[in-house]
């Protein structure tokens, strides 16, 4: 129950964070949720991971079907992904997760410290 | 104890934040890039995005409505003329925001800021040659015009406007690939475009440097020959026979000019002078009443440039209760550069006139500040110049101007390497004052053809041949532009500058600029050909394309009943009129018996050619590589005892060639000796050889099998940022499936080509077709970023919706902006 707490709080505030914040936001808000709805630092971790792997993953699949693919196609091609969508999209994920998660293990470590 | 793994976690996120908010090299900051609320994402626009909304700024003065039609083009309905222009400026903005400040940064010699050091040469070179110095005394003249600077402010206001109510997630997809932001727009700017585009035109159509080097390998009359002023085959701008006044000003030539400045020899140490196809312009032509099905005359335009992504154009309708106009805009500056209102219709293309030239300085010592001018020392004005380089440390120039104008080239500007030490100050019409931006815009209002006449006057710099036609039935065009006075032969070559007697005496009258109106047989036209024929009372040289005009000519006299439709077919025709005439020369002095099996091959594509240049022509391709063999040959023989001046001096031009071939075949020998290899064949049948071989190779290189003439001739439309053309592929669309050449009416040559293409019928409602290849939005994640490109390669059009207030209702109308007063 916590860790769906903690992943979809971490996905909802990122995306509050997303509207007011710089990009790097969601590794306040991971770390912040972490801290206060207390998991062991692995379970924490994939709670930040998922949390953003979740929301950026999907709000970059939405983007990308509403634009019929053209742009992450291209961008695919520069980067270079072989023009493929969906890397493009993966790799996203990846990159929101990682930072995430491994600040919500920051914030497993600050609660588990503080106690 | 968790204090250790926290710190550890700590420092691995904060290190994660902080490589990927940071770009590495060429690689955007990855975190900001991908981030779906900040970055890339952001810019891939929803394929049924809307585009409606209503904005309010405290800037306008009443209320404004754009409508968007279903290719994205906005058809402004303002109350006032200023509302109108920052409207205009905020859509340029909020449509095409990093090309305009790009092409202004660049123009300014400001590139490095973006590129790094690459660019540093670049940038002095705009600096030397005083862009910067250029637009400021336009600003000059928008500034003390009141009306100019309230409908220029306005522009500028609207572009800043969006530019303010941007957010970093709404940045164009450029800037988040390269990691800046845009800057603030200003008035400059604007001048800075116009005058970027003055370079664009005007800049490359003297060849000063490169002329003083042949002038040193040729006798004065073979130079005549080698480059002609007149080309027997010229079919002028002005009608032949037309009669010109007697000249209004006579300018003198200097008493030393024998000797000092047509008989001295000089090395100028220039970089290898690349040879450009000649070939590159523009056309547009118009037919009266008398030649059309209707009775009304048809205008058309089609003006050659580089063909980018997004496009230099950008459509729109701009209306106001007292002027309603429709065209292609350049973002970066108001006004519509050409197109159509209620009354009348205009389009341009270049005159290739030589307005710059190059003065050689003696400076006193190598501080600069002094210069030896009418028997003794003249101060120099000393600009130091900072530049800015992205990702190293400023780099500083030091520039001289003199009375001539600012010294360009010296020792510490590789441009002319060391060994000559020449100091050249250039002497151009771009740097004087005028307000090229109030011609448009008075053109724009105008509403007959003595509005029209009025209105050119004052656009000075770059020459254009401004074509024009009327609801009345008036057809016309005015080669108009500041055109020195030259003695003959005066600025051929680079002039001495130790005193006023070479300088520019004056300048051509305006109304004795050539000009033709409502001519008997019924048509006028302009493709960059020399404005008239021997008659013309004025040295005027320049670097003139005969061909298409031509071609463009023999059409319009044979035509009669003519509709829009005929003339698509004229702006997308292939005919070859230099192969027309080349091809007798070739057929007559080939020797069959001396051609292998592959030669003889291509010789028969040749012959069963239909001189069409199209996409899949193979004769075009045997027919470009054959006559350019030969024409290498040749020149390699003229030229062989130049040493290392041969790559230093300007090419002998096609037409020139040709002209000279039809009166007299022998001269493909001239200049051969005991020594050249001809092994046995004639410089015709070398060439064949040597064409045949160069095809193979090149298909070799490519890989694939038949000679269809796109593969060679590579049409495509690039990014503007991708000027390698492969660094950045996704953003461009290459190997497009259309014919063309540079000396072909449809003139397609690589990413060089017809960048709009408009026609207009003067019916009591315009009928008017057009089309560039791009699309509105400058954005490569839009459906709208190249969705014309498709119709410009098949010769297709869009049928242009000239809006009237009735139409406000319309179902054409896909979205609504609204503009108010806050």
């Amino acid at each position: 129950m916590k860790f769906l707490t903690a992943t979809l709080l971490t996905l909802l505030l990122a995306f509050v964070s997303g509207l007011y914040l710089p990009w790097w936001g969601i590794a306040i808000v991971a770390l912040l949720v972490a801290a206060i709805v207390h998991q062991k630092a692995g379970k924490a971790f994939l709670s930040g991971f998922l949390g953003l792997f979740l929301l950026w993953g999907g709000l970059a699949f939405w983007i990308d079907m509403k634009n019929d693919h053209i742009l992450s196609q291209k961008i695919a091609a520069i980067l270079p992904l072989g023009g493929n969508s969906i890397l493009l999209i993966l790799v996203t994920a990846l990159v929101g997760g990682l930072v995430a998660g491994f600040a919500a293990l920051s914030g497993s470590f600050l609660r588990a410290s503080a106690k | 104890m968790r204090i250790i793994p926290f710190a550890i976690s700590t420092v691995i996120t904060a290190g994660l934040v902080f490589a990927l908010n940071k770009p590495w090299g060429a690689i955007p900051p990855m975190g900001k890039f991908l981030s779906p609320q900040h970055g890339v994402w952001q810019n891939a626009e929803a394929a049924d995005k809307n585009y409606s909304t209503s904005l309010k700024f405290d800037n306008l003065k009443g209320k404004a409505e754009v409508y968007f039609d279903e290719r994205l083009v906005p058809h402004v309905f303002a109350e006032y003329d200023e509302d109108l222009y920052f409207i205009q400026g905020y859509l340029h903005a909020k449509f095409r925001l990093f090309q305009m400040d790009l092409q202004t940064k660049a123009a300014a010699g400001r590139a490095s800021e973006i590129a790094g050091s690459k660019a540093i040469q670049y940038d002095r070179r705009q600096r030397r040659l005083g862009m910067v110095f250029a637009a400021e005394n336009a600003l000059h003249e928008i500034e003390k015009d009141p009306q100019a600077k309230a409908l220029f402010s306005a522009y500028t206001n609207g572009i800043n406007a969006y530019i303010a109510s941007l957010k970093e997630s709404e940045l164009p997809v450029e800037y988040k690939l390269l990691n800046f932001k845009p800057e603030k727009w200003s008035n400059l700017r604007t001048a800075l475009l116009l005058k970027m585009m003055a370079n664009m035109l005007a800049g490359d159509t003297e060849t000063d440097l490169a002329n003083t080097n042949a002038k040193s390998v040729f006798a004065p009359d073979e130079f005549a020959a080698l480059y002609p002023q007149v080309p027997d085959s010229l079919m002028p701008i002005v009608p032949k026979g037309t009669a010109f006044d007697k000249p209004g000003i006579t300018p003198i030539k200097p008493v030393s000019a024998d000797s000092v400045y047509f008989s001295a020899k000089q090395e100028v140490a220039m970089q290898n002078f690349v040879e450009e196809d000649a070939a590159d312009g523009s056309n547009n032509w118009v037919v009266a009443g008398s030649k059309t099905k209707t009775g009304v005359p048809i205008l058309c335009n089609d003006p050659h440039l580089e063909l980018t992504l997004p496009s230099i154009w950008y459509e729109m309708q701009l209306k106001t209760p007292t002027s309603n106009v429709y065209g292609v805009s350049l973002p970066g500056s108001p006004f519509i550069i050409i197109g159509f209102n209620d009354s009348i219709a205009w389009g341009v293309t270049n005159s290739q006139r030589d307005v710059k030239d190059y003065y050689n300085i003696r400076f006193k010592d190598k501080s600069k500040q002094e210069y030896w001018f009418n028997e003794k020392w003249e101060k120099t004005r000393l600009e130091i110049d900072t530049i800015k380089v992205k990702g190293a440390g400023d780099v500083y120039d030091t520039i001289a101007y003199t009375v001539f104008g600012p010294v360009m080239y010296d020792e510490s500007f590789a441009d002319t390497l060391t060994k000559s030490k020449l100091n050249l100050a250039v002497r151009w019409t771009a740097h004087d004052p005028s307000n090229e931006g109030m011609a448009i815009y008075q053109l724009n209002h105008a509403k007959n053809y003595d509005d029209y006449a009025l209105a050119i006057k004052g656009f000075n710099c770059p020459g254009q041949n401004f074509v024009f036609a009327s609801k009345t039935g008036d057809i016309a065009i005015w080669q108009q532009g500041k055109f020195p006075a030259r003695w003959n032969g005066q600025g051929l070559y680079i002039m001495p500058g130790s005193d006023s007697s070479y300088m520019w005496q004056g300048f051509i009258p305006q109304p004795e600029n050539p000009h033709a109106k409502n001519p008997e047989r019924g048509f006028l036209e302009s493709a960059n050909q020399r404005p008239a024929d021997a008659s013309y009372p004025y040295f005027i040289p320049g670097s003139y394309i005969t061909a298409r005009g031509i071609t463009i000519e023999n059409k319009l006299s044979a035509m009669n009943g003519i509709t829009p439709e005929d003339m698509m077919q004229l702006q997308n025709n292939y005919f070859n009129t230099t192969a027309e005439d080349v091809l007798p020369i070739l057929f007559k002095n080939v020797n069959e018996a001396n051609l292998s099996k592959k030669e003889k091959e291509y010789l028969d594509i040749v012959k069963s050619w239909d001189l069409l240049a199209t996409a899949e022509s193979e004769g075009q391709t045997v027919y470009t590589f054959w006559w350019g063999s030969l024409r290498k040959i040749i020149w390699d023989h003229l030229t062989r005892d130049a040493g290392n001046l041969k790559n230093k001096i300007p090419a002998m031009g096609a037409q020139a060639l040709l002209e000279i071939l039809k009166r007299d075949s022998s001269f493909m020998y001239k200049g051969t000796t005991a020594q050249d290899s001809l092994s046995g064949n004639n410089p015709v049948t070398l060439a064949l050889k040597e064409a045949t071989q160069k095809i193979d190779e090149a298909l070799a290189k490519a890989g694939g099998k038949g000679l269809a003439w796109k593969k060679f001739n590579k049409p495509g439309v690039y990014h503007l940022l991708d000027k390698s053309k492969k660094d950045l592929l996704p953003f461009d669309r290459p190997n497009l499936d259309v014919g063309g050449a540079g000396d072909i009416v449809n003139a397609i040559s690589g990413s060089h080509g017809p960048s709009w293409r408009m026609i207009v019928q003067m019916s009591a409602q315009t009928e008017a077709y057009g089309l560039y290849p791009g699309g509105q939005s400058g954005n490569p994640g839009s459906k709208y970023y190249d969705n014309m490109i498709d119709y410009w390669v098949q010769g297709k059009y869009y049928k242009l919706w000239f809006m009237q207030d009735a139409d406000r209702t319309s179902s054409n109308i896909k979205w609504t902006m609204s503009f108010s007063k806050k």
